[in-house]
């Protein structure tokens, strides 16, 4: 029996820590400076906005983990001794391990701008966070989210519910356009013009201007202007949260570098989750991966390889989602922001201007490579195994009806998007299999 | 700032006038119970109780206050009370058996028998008389002492005692046979006063009915419209920071006056007459005769349930599921719990609501409705035959093809009013493994009691004995009447909304609810399928279940919920932000699956 010690409590750590506990009878003992329990950080918003409060976010109640034999302490790792393979704390006395779990997740960035360390500038990524947010927030006139991307979309919301006025400086020249095609990402621009939320594209900041008691006053963009405002959010993406490995024997790089097998450069020492980057990136993903879903994957392969099965990570086929305020976002699979040489995308969107369906196949063969659905909901299942099977454009199409996911009685779009494809190919149109009475008889 | 913030100023404005308004309809609800002036004459006692065996009596009693007019309620109530329990006394003193006549019985059998043997026959001895007092003292004695027959009593005190005892259960029954029962009594409370209530609410009902009721829903509608310019979508915002739905003061106080309510309907109802009369004109006019209190309950219960309706329509404008459910449990509310039996009432036909479905309808069953459904033509029997199909065969049908929510949350009263007056307070349900093993056994006990108690009455109904196994059915359907009927599904089915959210009943409580989930949750197509591994645990859709039921822990690991205390709202599968979750029917085959995250492609190979 193995003394395993996981650093961070958050879906990665917890998740390896789960599936280690459902195999085996190792010491597990998880580190946390954040909280005293895990909670789902993605409900961070969920609270501010008063949808829910913090016990609500914790995904499992607090008898689980004594019941469960996982041990947890509120700490904060200053450094690990991979000689003596000890962990030196802040608050308590060191502690021994056989095997160490790195999952310390992420830390907000900053690039240098003046004024960035100023009360009522603060980044979201977990509890003290909100707690700034919270603080600093209180009856203000104006806010100002730095950063066009998930987590810009998010606080740009948790402001708009508290009635604030929201000006985001994006960069780019369409919302998150390096990951949505255009048509998309001018969806989400248009939504958020719908919110009153002044969004400002091709839009950098300059600098962060005080008041006489060291709280942001205003921001000064690039191109000079200056927007008066009393709190800033600082959304420009995350980096793995490693400065306390500085110093130790665990090669380190963006993140602490792993092999597929998620181990780092030390024995007996693993890495997982945001804090992770993969010296060899799965084909087509990034070395370092800052999704709630891949960070539970990684944990659950590691739990396998630490309990007698060495298991290599593999993701499968990509896919993710998002909340752009009311509209909905799914991806599944591969979908560039262009169509590549060899691609095609078919793309519907409805009149409505908050709804879309686009799938992605390659043009020799017709194989389907990516689906990307804004405000409708699509079968994880069906959408994977499509994809794998590298099934055609117009088999899916016919059958497109079974991805569907959005709840009963409501409208169905596929047709349109096949009318779309049959317009295009009028020669062979494809022809759709219906379901009967909403399928209320149905097998499948 | 931008035009959004000012609409939503205009907005709030006319929420809060609808919101005074509604509480300003409230107030003057209230007052209006102080309002009453009551004068009983003598045509309205004789009205109520003219046909009975000792009106002279009654009369003599009431002599003083007729003609009176009481300007609080307290004080005439009080008087009606005493006056009738002074009845009751005279009637005991003149009918009851005392000591002097137990004193003849014992010498009566003394004489008879040295070994005091105990015979019916000593009665007859004991009483020689021949007066109408005599007869109803020999005959209660004969029937009460039948089962002492051929009894051996070895001392004469023994003999006594037994007698004393007898006698006591003699004289209590002598008040509710010629006087008034404690049932009666409470009834007739509430009759006396409604006929004697000569106040402004009997002369100006219309009127004062426009300006509460009418000015209610006014100010409800004010507040519920201006929804409509919010953009669609899920907008729980500041649920949490609410002091009604988040068991702040607001809500405790909410809760408060709904349990008083509750309370006041179901066993004083005597002193909110006015507000019965001030639904008069709309029970004239719908079935030409007086409202009860159960009128003004049921036409509240529907106002409740269409105005609060409107509310979900606006709020899940963008989903149709939400929009045809609604309007399911708003229609079969007005139609079939409220119309429909008003019309047969109006028509002299059997009334009943035909969606109540045994064991929720625990009367069906008994014997005075099976009376009247046998006895009452064509219509009766349909009624019953309805009743019966209903239970034995919709029921498991449709769980079937549609799990429990075709009831729950579609078409059942109780369901309609927790998903339109209760949708503000769902957040409140526990959702705690300890609240789910509680739910199990309450729920499952209930439907043990009361189908036990359905045998009883329909044995009762057909061998025409009150006894089975040495319980007295009548008195059992007294006891669950008050404490399942009464106490756990009004008291606190609706009283705890703000406390315990809006399915206390349902979840604990409901015997058809615990039918119609074992059903679901061994033999049904129904369930909610989660969405591969795209669940990000934030927590929404156990938050927002009605049921407690922790739907993340399901959705999380990959695992499709069938629950048997699910009523398919759907509200989990709205609040979900990343599209996680769909209720569906589908091949009963696999349907618990195999609790599968899509993803993690190393560890499906192995497995």
């Amino acid at each position: 029996m193995k003394h395993i010690v996981i650093i961070g409590n958050g879906i990665a750590g917890i998740t390896a820590a789960r599936h280690i506990r459902k195999k085996s009878d190792h010491a597990i003992t998880i580190i946390s400076d954040e909280t005293e329990y895990f909670y789902s950080r993605t409900a961070l918003m969920y609270i501010y906005m008063g949808h829910m409060e913090y016990h609500h976010t914790k995904p499992y109640e607090d008898w689980f983990w004594s019941k469960n034999k996982l041990q947890l302490l509120k700490d904060y790792v200053k450094s690990v001794n991979t000689e003596d393979k000890t962990l030196t704390l802040r608050d308590h006395d060191s502690i021994t391990y056989d095997i160490l779990i790195i999952a310390s997740g992420s830390t907000p960035n900053k690039f240098g701008w003046p004024g960035q360390d100023l009360k009522g500038v603060t980044g979201l990524y977990g509890i003290p966070d909100l707690q700034t947010m919270e603080q600093y927030t209180q009856n203000i006139d104006q806010a100002i989210v730095v950063g066009g991307g998930l987590i810009g979309i998010e606080m740009a919301e948790m402001l708009h519910s508290r009635k604030i006025p929201v000006t985001m400086l994006v960069r780019e020249s369409s919302f998150w356009n390096r990951v949505l095609p255009a048509e998309e990402s001018a969806m989400v621009n248009r939504h958020i013009g719908e919110h009153d939320i002044d969004l400002q594209l091709d839009t950098e900041l300059d600098r962060i201007e005080s008041d006489t008691e060291g709280r942001v006053r205003s921001v000064i963009t690039k191109s000079g202007k200056e927007i008066e405002c009393q709190f800033v959010g600082l959304t420009v993406g995350v980096h793995p949260n490693i400065n306390f490995l500085e110093g130790s024997e665990i090669e380190i790089d963006k993140g602490v570098l792993v092999d597929e097998y998620l181990a780092t450069s030390v024995p007996d020492v693993y890495a997982i989750g945001d804090c992770a980057q993969h010296r060899e990136p799965r084909p087509g993903r990034k070395p370092v991966e800052q999704i709630w879903y891949t960070g539970r994957i990684q944990g659950e392969t590691l739990a396998y390889t630490l309990c007698g099965t060495k298991t290599a990570y593999q993701p499968g086929i990509f896919f993710n989602s998002a909340k752009f305020i009311d509209i909905e976002y799914q991806v599944y699979g591969e979908i560039n922001t262009d169509p590549a040489e060899d691609e095609e995308h078919l793309y519907w969107e409805h009149a409505d201007g908050r709804k879309s369906i686009r799938i992605a196949y390659k043009k020799d063969n017709g194989n389907v490579i990516g689906f990307n659905l804004m405000g409708i909901r699509y079968r994880h299942e069906v959408c994977e195994m499509w994809i794998k099977n590298k099934t055609s454009i117009r088999e899916v199409l016919k059958h497109l009806y079974q991805a569907n996911f959005d709840p009963e009685f409501f409208d169905t779009y596929e047709q349109y998007l096949v009318n779309k494809f049959n317009q295009l190919h009028p020669q062979h149109p494809v022809k759709t299999s219906k379901k009967l009475l909403w399928g209320i008889f149905s097998k499948k | 700032m931008g035009h959004i913030f000012q609409k939503i100023t205009f907005m709030k404005i006319l929420k809060n006038i609808g919101l005074t308004l509604f509480i300003v309809a409230n107030l003057l609800l209230i007052a209006l119970l102080f309002l009453g002036q009551y004068s009983l004459n003598k045509q309205g006692l004789q009205q109520e109780l003219g046909s009975h065996s000792h009106f002279e009596m009654v009369l003599k009693e009431f002599e003083p206050m007729l003609g009176n007019t009481y300007y609080s309620k307290f004080e005439f109530i009080s008087q009606i009370e005493n006056n009738l329990n002074e009845v009751n006394q005279s009637i005991l003193q003149e009918y009851q058996i005392i000591e002097e006549d137990i004193n003849r019985i014992v010498d009566s059998l003394k004489q008879t028998d040295d070994n005091l043997t105990y015979q019916k026959d000593v009665i007859e001895h004991s009483f020689p008389g021949n007066n109408e007092l005599s007869a109803f003292k020999k005959k209660q004695l004969q029937d009460y002492t039948g089962w002492l027959e051929g009894r051996q009593f070895q001392t004469e005190d023994e003999l006594r005692t037994q007698l004393q005892s007898t006698v006591e259960n003699i004289n209590q029954g002598i008040i509710s046979q010629m006087g008034f029962s404690q049932n009666r009594i409470k009834n007739l409370k509430y009759s006396l006063t409604k006929a004697a209530n000569t106040g402004v609410v009997a002369n100006k009902n219309f009127i004062l009915l426009l300006g509460t009721i009418g000015l209610g829903i006014l100010g409800s509608l004010l507040y519920i419209l201006p929804g409509v310019n919010l953009l669609p979508g899920i907008k729980h915002n500041h649920i949490f920071h609410s002091s009604n739905k988040n068991k702040g003061i607001i809500g405790i106080v909410v809760g408060a006056l709904l349990i008083l309510f509750y309370i006041i309907l179901y066993w004083y109802p005597e002193y909110i007459t006015e507000w019965v009369l001030l639904v008069d004109p709309l029970s004239l006019w719908l079935k030409n005769a007086p409202a009860s209190q159960w009128f003004f309950y049921g036409l509240l219960y529907t106002l409740a349930i269409l105005v609060m309706g409107i509310r979900m329509f606006i709020k899940y404008r963008h989903s149709k599921y939400h929009i045809i459910r609604t309007s399911s449990v708003m229609f079969f509310q007005l139609a079939f719990a409220f119309l429909i039996p008003e019309i047969l009432l109006r028509l002299n036909k059997p009334s009943m609501d035909l969606k109540n479905i045994w064991p929720l309808n625990y009367n069906f069953f008994f014997d005075y409705n099976l009376e009247q459904l046998t006895t009452s033509g064509a219509l009766g029997t349909f009624m019953l035959v309805w009743g019966i199909v209903l239970a034995l065969i919709a029921v498991p049908v449709l769980s079937y093809f549609f799990g429990k929510r075709w009831y729950c949350s579609w078409v059942c009263g109780c369901g309609g009013l927790a998903e339109t007056l209760g949708d503000p307070y769902r957040q409140l349900s526990d959702k705690s493994l300890k609240a789910w093993s509680v739910e199990r056994w309450m729920i499952h006990s209930v439907l043990v009691v009361v189908t036990i108690m359905t045998i009883g009455t329909i044995y009762t109904y057909l061998t025409q004995t009150s006894t089975l196994m040495g319980v007295n059915t009548y008195r059992f359907r007294e006891i669950y009447g008050f404490i399942i009927g009464a106490a756990f599904a009004g008291v606190i089915g609706v009283g705890f909304y703000p406390l315990m959210g809006n399915r206390v009943w349902c979840r604990f409580g409901c015997p058809l609810a615990a039918y119609l989930g074992l059903v679901q949750r061994f033999k049904s197509r129904f369930r909610i399928t989660t969405n591969g591994g795209q669940c990000i645990s934030c927590g929404n859709c156990s938050t927002y279940c009605e049921m407690g039921i922790d739907v993340r822990w399901y959705a999380q690991r990959g695992q499709n919920i069938i629950r048997s205390s699910c009523v398919g709202c759907g509200v989990c599968s709205s609040v979900c932000p990343r599209g996680v979750l769909k209720l569906e029917n589908k091949d009963e085959k696999g349907r618990f699956g195999e609790p599968i995250l899509i993803g993690n492609d190393g560890v499906k190979a192995i497995n």
